[in-house]
């Protein structure tokens, strides 16, 4: 089990998804979460880590680093950030989750599921990193 | 993740067991379109042992669902769990697509 605080840093690309995945869900089984709380953390880090792969270095390769910490009041706090193209993510508008087979897309839904199921999400750029801190309860949340 | 698919009827039965993620997506979509250039466009989807799916898989979920739509095809989903029902009801494609609980159920409205 991992000792907080904990933190790992690969390049940023496909290959290295089940090892940040697998970090991550080691600090929230440490920090009492259950099976249906670790695969719904499992979603959100899918999600924030494929946009990385896929847009945060257009040009070169990169890194990513994931930090897991306990803040003062005994919460998970999973940061993870690159050196790419500064981007927001939460500005991302919400999908339109009403639309037909036809004209529905998936743009925009990952940072939705993030959303429903983290309790807080915060970006801000600092030293030429984009840095994501979430605020991950153990509870699962109700979708 | 792995994939079995069976004829029952005019119906073709698609398992599919593990995660369908960033990772496994690209091979669950190009079996399942495989599949429906190859004329099986009533497929079932029985989702009893898939464990997880991210946005990815509904990428290709949705790809597929427009491929059939073109072919007057149809696309059911069966027995699906807890973490895939989340991912479905949070994503809005619990109400674009027919759910239902069995495999027998599915079978029987198709």
């Amino acid at each position: 089990m991992a000792q907080f605080p904990t933190n790992i840093r690969v390049q940023a690309r496909l290959d290295n998804l089940y090892t940040l995945l697998e970090f991550v869900a080691s600090c929230v089984k440490r920090q009492g979460a259950g099976e249906q709380r670790i695969r719904q953390i499992d979603l959100v880090m899918e999600e924030l880590l494929v946009n990385i792969f896929n847009y945060a270095y257009p040009e070169r390769p990169g890194d990513v680093e994931i930090a897991c910490r306990i803040d003062d009041a005994g919460r998970l706090m999973v940061e993870i950030a690159d050196e790419g193209v500064p981007f927001n993510i939460l500005t991302r508008d919400d999908p339109d989750r009403e639309a037909g087979i036809e004209e529905r897309t998936v743009g925009g839904l990952g940072i939705f599921f993030v959303k429903r199921l983290v309790q807080e999400i915060r970006y801000r750029r600092e030293g030429g990193r984009n840095i994501l801190t979430l605020t991950v309860d153990s509870a699962p949340a109700e979708p | 993740m792995e994939i079995a698919t069976r004829k029952e009827g005019g119906a073709t039965v698609v398992s599919v067991k593990g995660r369908i993620d960033a990772v496994t997506a690209p091979e669950f979509e190009k079996g399942l379109l495989a599949l429906i250039a190859n004329g099986d466009t009533k497929l079932i989807l029985n989702f009893g042992e898939l464990e997880y799916i991210s946005s990815a898989g509904l990428r290709s979920i949705l790809t597929m669902a427009k491929q059939l739509k073109a072919k007057d095809g149809k696309m059911f989903f069966a027995d699906l769990q807890r973490p895939v029902k989340d991912v479905f009801k949070i994503s809005g494609f619990g109400s674009l697509f027919k759910i239902l609980d069995t495999e027998e159920e599915a079978l029987r409205q198709i």
